[in-house]
């Protein structure tokens, strides 16, 4: 029989007593509170490690990179005793036939029981032929192996949304992978790459809870998705205060002043960066000095330059409808940015004259 | 083609065809077959590129400015630098010159990313073709700690710390669910470490993953994030403030400790984990001299890691500059990346389509129009291909040549052409001629894959120790009162010429990188990259000459003709990158033809 988690920990010599700690620390860090670590650790105590198919199609690979960038729980654990990554060519011994063969093995041993994680997309011009695996279209592999699968996360921009490979013209017609698999349960876990606790938080909530998180219309776990840079931005006083850096390296700039006007898309872009930061918590960044460019946004390369202010945000024209819909999106966000922004500096206004008026 | 002879090669396609499809622990897609003779020996190899993302055609058009995180985006492996030559680019183009801080920033960034990604390399990517995991499990741990003790002062090296690594190994390898560790190659009889070597191997592979993040933090604090950290045209994104209001949201002195402390830490785990291991590991596959290839007749390199700021010619560069052919080591010949005649693209038998096939272009004149047809020898269908027809077009990496040589990029060519010059490059002279000492080989013995894995070894303390004295230069500078980190005199488009053309170079982790882009009314009108991948893996020319991947595995034998152990060695001693491989395309470049089996 195979093992459980919870046996993989006690066998490597973990106390009950650490095991029951590292679920309330687990609960917390997803913002669950101390109340669901009792039903971590029996969901932990019961089941089998979860096998984990991860392909790649076309991609940069940062994903993997920032996947075993995690520091909690650390990758080493997550691949040793949380789940099974039976499959991904980044990491694995085996190649070639030897590892095509675990495919195989793996969706017939555990039939619908399997996730698979893709990075990177399928592309469809050249019938697949851009993308080649084995021989064959990746787009064929994908769909062969997600057939069986229990559920998919799409990890990064390239598999939610297309990435840098479908920005205009998209020569290759990359496709995100919901556009191509239909019928499972799909995560998109968008960001270039996302957040390597993200990354770790959302298998370690589907393995643990053994559900899929609550995702948004975009399909986005909405625990790490659900609110913009800019609404937990350390930097938001000077944005409402009218405190802006107006070129590179001034002094606004040196006072660590809001990024907005050097074309900071925080304002529309909805990801955990503001507060979880990256690389265990050591920046991000807006506070690095740079604005966010919005990669966790679909079609963030085709919004203007990562330069323009938000309100030059370009309408799109005749794209796909996904394009349109979050072209709109970001336009009245924009607008509204611009309101905003106006409403503030008119307000600073007001002070400054009640000020020279007494 | 049955058999032919090119560069002192002897190639010969008329023995079993061996194909390995996936090559894993790589960045991106790679495909290799090879024929082998009744011995098991290889007799012909063919090394295909199998991705294509088409990125040069969407940079046109675009602002040069945000071109950075576009070819940032070619790599999250050897992250940034795209980035950084993409912007090296722009400001050569603009005539740009950066603060003294942004190029010690950047310095520190690159010398960063070579000691990360050189690091998860040799452990992540390519430690498995040396290291018997299942072997381990045998060991002593009480012998394992005697021989870590005995090759370093690391102090994780007690009897029980291994005892402790390989019991949890054990567990989990007899869970039955093995993982990453599912059908390798265990117990084959081309491992060669005894299992104390093997334990110790496997506990710092689990170390280094745990250590590799912390590395990154550099880039986390100067660029914002890990992987793609964020650049900037002029300079560097950071704005720094050591004492005024504000300064916790700038680069202060609590930043600039915990940059210390990282380079300190990691400057620390090569110097006492990677070098020793690297070194016991090859004590035991001394014997192994296969995998030279081009290496000993045709060596690049672009130079990188600029002393001054501002100046990019080979006397100024830090990792050295050069090009050597046809053998002669006692040559280094000057390299021109804007000269029409030295670096050459050739598709004869690439995937894209040329006027004039024959003729190679230069990349400011780079054309990149796919055209996916094959050979007409290819064994099985367009999209169910068995075997490819190395006759015909078999790649989507192009065949860059210099002065119409293929050559080897990477960290052997640095490292060989820094120890001809040992004036300028004292120490990594020291520091091969002491590896070399210890495990009583000669120079040439660095022709090889050994040699190629080793040479990234000891680039990478080179490095680690760079980045420190880089780290002391940009604390001087900040203590002689100089806080500027950007450039904005030619921010503004509107201050650009209405057209212009630059280079940019780096030296990536894996080789020779170069950007090549002109700029026409502010917009991006052509943006051309050569990485170091398209180089070491690239197909045949038009006289038939072959790249360093498919010269490097000929005359291997395999110790199981089924088992590709040996081939993934070789592959892997490059640290194939082949995002960064696969070529872009022209402007006009749109157009899809459909494939012909000719």
């Amino acid at each position: 029989m195979t093992e459980t988690f919870y046996d993989v920990l006690r066998r490597q010599g973990i106390t009950r007593r650490s095991f029951l700690k590292f679920c309330s620390l687990t609960a917390t860090s997803l913002g669950l509170g101390s109340a669901a670590a009792p039903r971590i650790a029996h969901a932990l105590e019961t089941k089998p490690r979860t096998p984990v198919l991860w392909l790649h199609g076309l991609e940069c690979t940062c994903c993997s990179e920032s996947f075993i960038r995690s520091a909690h729980p650390l990758t080493k654990d997550v691949v040793l005793s949380m789940l099974s990554l039976d499959y991904d060519d980044t990491l694995m011994a085996a190649a070639g036939h030897q590892a095509e063969a675990i495919i195989e093995e793996v969706k017939k041993k555990y039939k619908g029981q399997y996730i698979v994680a893709v990075e990177g997309n399928p592309p469809l011009n050249e019938d697949g032929m851009f993308c080649i695996q084995g021989g064959r279209p990746f787009i064929d592999k994908l769909k062969e192996t997600c057939a069986d699968a229990k559920a998919i996360i799409s990890w990064g921009s390239c598999a939610s949304y297309g990435c840098v490979q479908a920005a205009k013209p998209n020569p290759t017609r990359a496709t995100p992978v919901h556009k191509v698999i239909s019928g499972k349960p799909i995560i998109n876990v968008p960001g270039c790459p996302p957040i390597a606790e993200v990354m770790t938080g959302v298998v370690t909530y589907m393995l643990t809870f053994d559900r899929v998180p609550e995702l948004d219309r975009q399909g986005r776990p909405k625990m790490f998705y659900g609110q913009r840079i800019h609404d937990k931005c350390y930097r938001r006083g000077h944005f409402d205060a009218g405190q802006f850096a107006e070129a590179w390296d001034d002094e606004g700039a040196r006072k660590g002043y809001c990024l907005y006007k050097m074309g900071c898309k925080g304002p529309t872009t909805y990801n955990a960066c503001s507060s979880m930061r990256w690389n265990g918590g050591v920046s991000w960044p807006v506070q690095s000095g740079h604005g966010c460019i919005g990669c966790s946004e679909d079609g963030f390369w085709d919004k203007g330059s990562f330069y323009d202010r938000v309100t030059d945000i370009k309408q799109f024209g005749v794209e796909s409808n996904a394009d349109k819909v979050g072209g709109t999106v970001a336009a009245v966000t924009g607008a509204a940015i611009a309101a905003h922004a106006a409403v503030t500096a008119l307000a600073r206004a007001r002070s400054k004259n009640e000020t020279n008026g007494e | 083609m049955s058999a032919y002879e090119t560069q002192g090669f002897k190639l010969d396609n008329s023995g079993k065809r061996v194909v390995v499809d996936p090559v894993c622990r790589i960045e991106g897609h790679l495909r290799v077959e090879v024929n082998l003779d009744e011995n098991n020996v290889i007799q012909n190899a063919v090394s295909t590129g199998t991705m294509w993302r088409g990125l040069e055609v969407i940079l046109k058009g675009r602002d040069p400015r945000d071109a950075w995180a576009f070819t940032e985006r070619i790599c999250g492996v050897c992250t940034g630098t795209h980035a950084l030559t993409s912007v090296r680019a722009v400001e050569d183009a603009l005539n740009i010159q950066i603060p003294e801080n942004a190029h010690l920033i950047r310095n520190i960034m690159q010398l960063n990313l070579y000691v990360h990604d050189h690091l998860v390399h040799f452990y992540h990517l390519h430690a498995l073709d040396w290291v018997d995991v299942v072997s381990a499990l045998k060991a002593d741990p009480k012998k394992t700690s005697e021989l870590a003790q005995s090759i370093s002062s690391w102090p994780l090296s007690s009897p029980g710390y291994f005892r402790d690594i390989q019991n949890r190994l054990k567990k989990f390898v007899e869970s039955g669910q093995l993982g990453p560790f599912m059908n390798g190659y265990w117990g084959s009889p081309a491992y060669k470490l005894p299992p104390e070597a093997n334990l110790m191997a496997v506990t710092h592979y689990l170390e280094a993953l745990d250590f590799q993040k912390e590395i990154v933090k550099v880039h986390t604090i100067f660029g914002g994030k890990n992987p793609h950290p964020n650049w900037l045209v002029g300079g560097v994104p950071c704005a720094i403030n050591l004492e005024g209001t504000g300064a916790v949201g700038a680069v202060n002195m609590e930043r600039l400790n915990l940059v210390k402390h990282v380079i300190d830490q990691a400057a620390e785990f090569v110097e006492k984990v990677y070098l020793p291991d690297l070194l016991a590991i090859a004590s035991f596959y001394k014997g192994w001299g296969y995998g030279g290839g081009l290496s000993s007749q045709a060596m690049l390199s672009y130079g990188d890691i600029p002393d001054k700021a501002n100046d990019y010619s080979a006397g100024n560069l830090l990792l050295p500059r050069g090009a050597i052919i046809n053998g002669k080591l006692d040559e280094i010949h000057p390299v021109d990346l804007k000269d029409p005649e030295q670096i050459q693209e050739f598709v004869t038998h690439s995937w894209y389509k040329y006027p004039d096939e024959s003729k190679g272009l230069h990349p400011f004149d780079g054309i990149t129009e796919p055209n996916f047809v094959l050979g007409k020898n290819t064994r099985g269908s367009k999209t169910r291909i068995e075997a490819f027809d190395e006759g015909g077009k078999y790649s989507w990496l192009k065949a860059p040549r210099w002065r119409g040589h293929a050559m080897e990029v990477g960290c052997l060519p640095r490292m060989v052409m820094a120890y001809l010059q040992p004036q300028r490059y004292p120490m990594i002279k020291d520091t091969i001629d002491r590896a070399l000492k210890q495990l009583d080989l000669p120079l040439t013995a660095l022709f090889s894959t050994l040699g190629r894995t080793a040479a990234r070894g000891i680039e990478t303390l080179y490095c680690a120790r760079l980045q420190q004295d880089m780290f002391g230069r940009l604390m001087a500078n900040l203590k002689a009162g100089d806080l500027n980190t950007a450039n904005i005199e030619k921010w503004e488009p509107s201050t650009w010429p209405k057209e212009a053309r630059g280079v940019g170079f780096t030296e990536a982790p894996r080789g020779a990188l170069g950007h090549w882009i002109k700029i026409k009314d502010s917009k991006i009108d052509n943006y051309q990259c050569v990485v170091p991948t398209t180089w070491n893996g690239s197909p045949r020319d038009p006289k038939g000459q072959i790249g360093a991947f498919e010269a490097s595995l000929l005359g291997t034998p395999l110790a199981k003709a089924d088992e590709p152990l040996e081939i993934l060695r070789t592959l892997h001693s490059f640290d194939p990158c082949l995002a960064c491989s696969t070529h872009v395309m022209s402007p006009d470049g749109q157009e899809m033809t459909s494939v012909k089996v000719r």
